[in-house]
């Protein structure tokens, strides 16, 4: 969200689901939409029945990959020479948007520059992809009223990350697809919540809505809301540095609600290594998960059958979850059970509803303002919706972008951080598969989930299995600089030869303890998408 | 027989289906999808169908718990909630409140996220706030 932002100026979906379907091209890069994102596939494959044209970058021949127009597979980690390559073609056959740029953006002169070095054959060379097709690529998303971008993990889950999503914003820009219908820059976010969680200051610098926490006017007024004096005006710490905080001793207590670091995090022994050095650790969940297995204190919560609240989808969409049974055992409601906590600590809270919470909530933040659970009724609220008559908004930066003007950044391609060698000469990419889902909490407690798909495997290349001597469904090692596990082979031409896959949701052969924590320098992302390993019986 | 639907907002990923989940006597049975859902529209994939299941699931955390002699041993709220306070009062007078760490999470609701964070910044007084957006 970083890298949109410092375009933009927001850091969200810019468009909504329902407008894919009349997109005139649909670029979709690390997106494994039919598997991650269902319900937004479907709408993808109506806009291809409208005769949209369907574009798909990514390293695996996925599900998608078969309704493209165009599909490329590229090197894990080429993105940046991928996407300046097909800028490069847009700016040298004057495809560009000179109107919109001139009008609404900032900085193209220097990303012009940047740009022109990576012709397509060597934006081709790097990214391993045919230099015809990055031609094509362009041809299709540059020669159309509405072009649409999608992505998701595949783009941000790398030491380039910000790199990677700045890219897609630039060639948003340049060929004027933000701001209006169906077009635009879109991440589809892997968790039901996540955007809620971002929107609710759930981020070590920003409060609700993304109001900094170094302001003295966003200090004051919630210093004055909140009824404190202790409002510190300093970034805290990401996950990344509170686990690291944990291993030097800087940090003591973690309370971690609703999370399972031991198995999302890259590098699972030195997660593990930092949690057991916590003099206090605090886990509310549903399962007793891995990380639960760790904790001083466990606390039961509820799930989202067990209680009043709402979530934030993918396209800054407020819906209400509603309470249908009552919670297991002695389980209570999680905003109850830090209440209690924060009250027993000497913090007064005394809310009696989520409902009420979501009163303070709607104060306090510009974009939620507007938002009541009655309003919520029905089809539910798009952010920014600053005023109860306001209709919410369904795509962002309309007149102008949020930022005032947009920016272009000029990205140089950097490299993975970890590329193979002798040693270790397989690329591993990692990601999710249809019937489970993260880290497996809810799905491998699910008969039918758990039966669908029961246990983890490595997907390699035929060309590769028979030069390693591997059968398929077989058992086989893989190791990286990092940890060792075994797991069992697929043998697929869904990898191109050299690129190895595996999902990460299962614990008896967990992907992350193989992961590189190799991190994004700004949005601190871990490098899950590339890593290199070798295979052996 | 006390049957009832209730219309709510799927859980798994962030496309943020609506489906009504099936209540028969208190207990869930079944999901439902939702015809006039914006964004599903009748739809669901494997995991809204079956998304039920593991609320029912054996596996269940049921009560609070607190390591004793290495083992985790069940006990009663007010105990957990005494626990949980007081050593956080503890570490913060002797290392300062920016030595607690706090994961928000992209599961729980708006409100429980908020609240979350309201006490990390308000009652402990630490911006140390984040979650798994990133992984």
């Amino acid at each position: 969200m970083a890298g949109l932002a410092a375009a933009f100026g927001s850091g969200a979906m810019t468009n909504s689901i329902a407008e894919i379907e009349n997109a005139d091209t649909i670029f979709i890069i690390g997106s494994n939409t039919t598997t991650c994102h269902p319900l937004v596939a479907k709408r993808i494959f109506r806009a291809k029945k409208n005769g949209a044209k369907i574009i798909v970058a990514d390293p695996r021949k996925i599900q998608m990959a078969q309704f493209a127009d165009v599909h490329v597979q590229h090197a894990p980690g080429s993105d940046v020479a991928l996407l300046n390559g097909i800028m490069n073609v847009i700016l040298e056959n004057k495809w560009h948007d000179k109107n919109f740029i001139d009008e609404k953006t900032e900085g193209f002169e220097s990303f012009k520059k940047t740009v022109r070095d990576y012709t397509p054959e060597k934006a081709a060379e790097i990214a391993d992809v045919s230099a015809e097709d990055i031609i094509k690529i362009a041809d299709a998303y540059a020669n159309c009223e509405k072009a649409s971008i999608i992505y998701c993990m595949g783009i941000t889950q790398h030491t380039t990350g910000v790199d990677n999503v700045k890219s897609l914003a630039n060639l948003a820009m340049l060929t004027g697809n933000i701001g209006k219908e169906s077009t635009g820059v879109n991440p589809l976010r892997g968790q039901n919540n996540v955007q809620g969680a971002c929107d609710m200051g759930g981020l070590p610098n920003v409060i609700t809505a993304y109001q900094p926490v170094i302001s003295d006017a966003t200090n004051e007024k919630f210093a004055k809301a909140w009824n404190t004096d202790i409002l510190p005006q300093v970034n805290g710490r990401t996950i990344p540095d509170m686990l690291d905080g944990l291993d030097n001793g800087e940090v003591k207590a973690l309370y971690v609600l609703g999370e399972n670091p031991v198995l999302s995090d890259p590098d699972i022994k030195h997660v593990n290594k930092a949690l057991e050095k916590a003099e206090l650790l605090i886990v509310q969940d549903i399962f007793l998960t891995e990380t639960a297995k760790l904790a001083h204190v466990v606390l039961p919560g509820v799930c989202f059958a067990e209680k009043d609240g709402t979530f934030s989808n993918t396209e800054r969409r407020v819906t209400r979850v509603r309470k249908a049974v009552e919670p297991v055992g002695d389980a209570r409601e999680d905003w109850k059970i830090i209440q209690d906590i924060s009250n027993a600590f000497g913090y007064k809270m005394e809310y009696e509803s989520p409902e009420e919470i979501m009163k303070e909530i709607a104060a306090l933040s510009p974009s939620y303002g507007g938002i009541t659970y009655e309003r919520l009724e029905g089809d539910g609220l798009q952010w920014p919706c600053p005023t109860t008559d306001h209709p919410g908004t369904p795509y962002l930066h309309k007149d102008n972008i949020a930022r005032g003007k947009g920016l272009f950044h000029a990205i140089e391609y950097r490299p993975p951080a970890e590329e193979t060698d002798d040693e270790y000469p397989f690329c591993l990419t990692t990601g999710r598969v249809y019937a489970h889902y993260h880290t497996g909490t809810m799905t491998r407690n699910s008969i039918s989930l758990d039966n669908e798909i029961p246990e983890g495997f490595l997907e390699i290349n035929p060309e590769d299995a028979k030069r390693l001597d591997l059968l398929d469904r077989g058992r086989v090692n893989v190791a990286s600089r990092r940890g060792e596990i075994s797991t069992r082979v697929m043998i697929t031409d869904r990898v191109p030869p050299g690129v190895v896959f595996m999902p990460f949701h299962f614990v008896e052969n967990s992907a992350n303890v193989l992961t590189n924590p190799a991190c994004d320098p700004i949005a601190k992302i871990p490098e899950y998408k590339v890593c290199a390993v070798k295979i052996f019986l | 027989m006390d049957y009832k639907t209730v219309l709510t907002t799927c859980t798994y990923c962030g496309c943020g289906c609506n489906f009504f989940l099936e209540v028969l006597d208190g207990e869930l049975v079944g999901t439902i999808p939702c015809k006039t859902s914006y964004v599903s529209q009748g739809g669901l994939c494997i995991k809204g169908w079956n998304v039920h299941e593991f609320v029912t699931s054996k596996k269940r955390l049921t009560s609070p718990m607190i390591r004793k002699n290495g083992e985790l041993q069940e006990v009663s709220w007010e105990e957990a909630i005494d626990y949980t306070a007081s050593n956080l009062k503890q570490i913060k007078d002797e290392n300062g409140s920016d030595s607690i760490g706090f994961f928000a999470s992209a599961k729980v609701t708006n409100e429980d996220n908020y609240i979350l964070q309201k006490f990390a910044r308000a009652g402990i007084g630490t911006n140390n706030v984040d979650h798994c957006a990133r992984l």
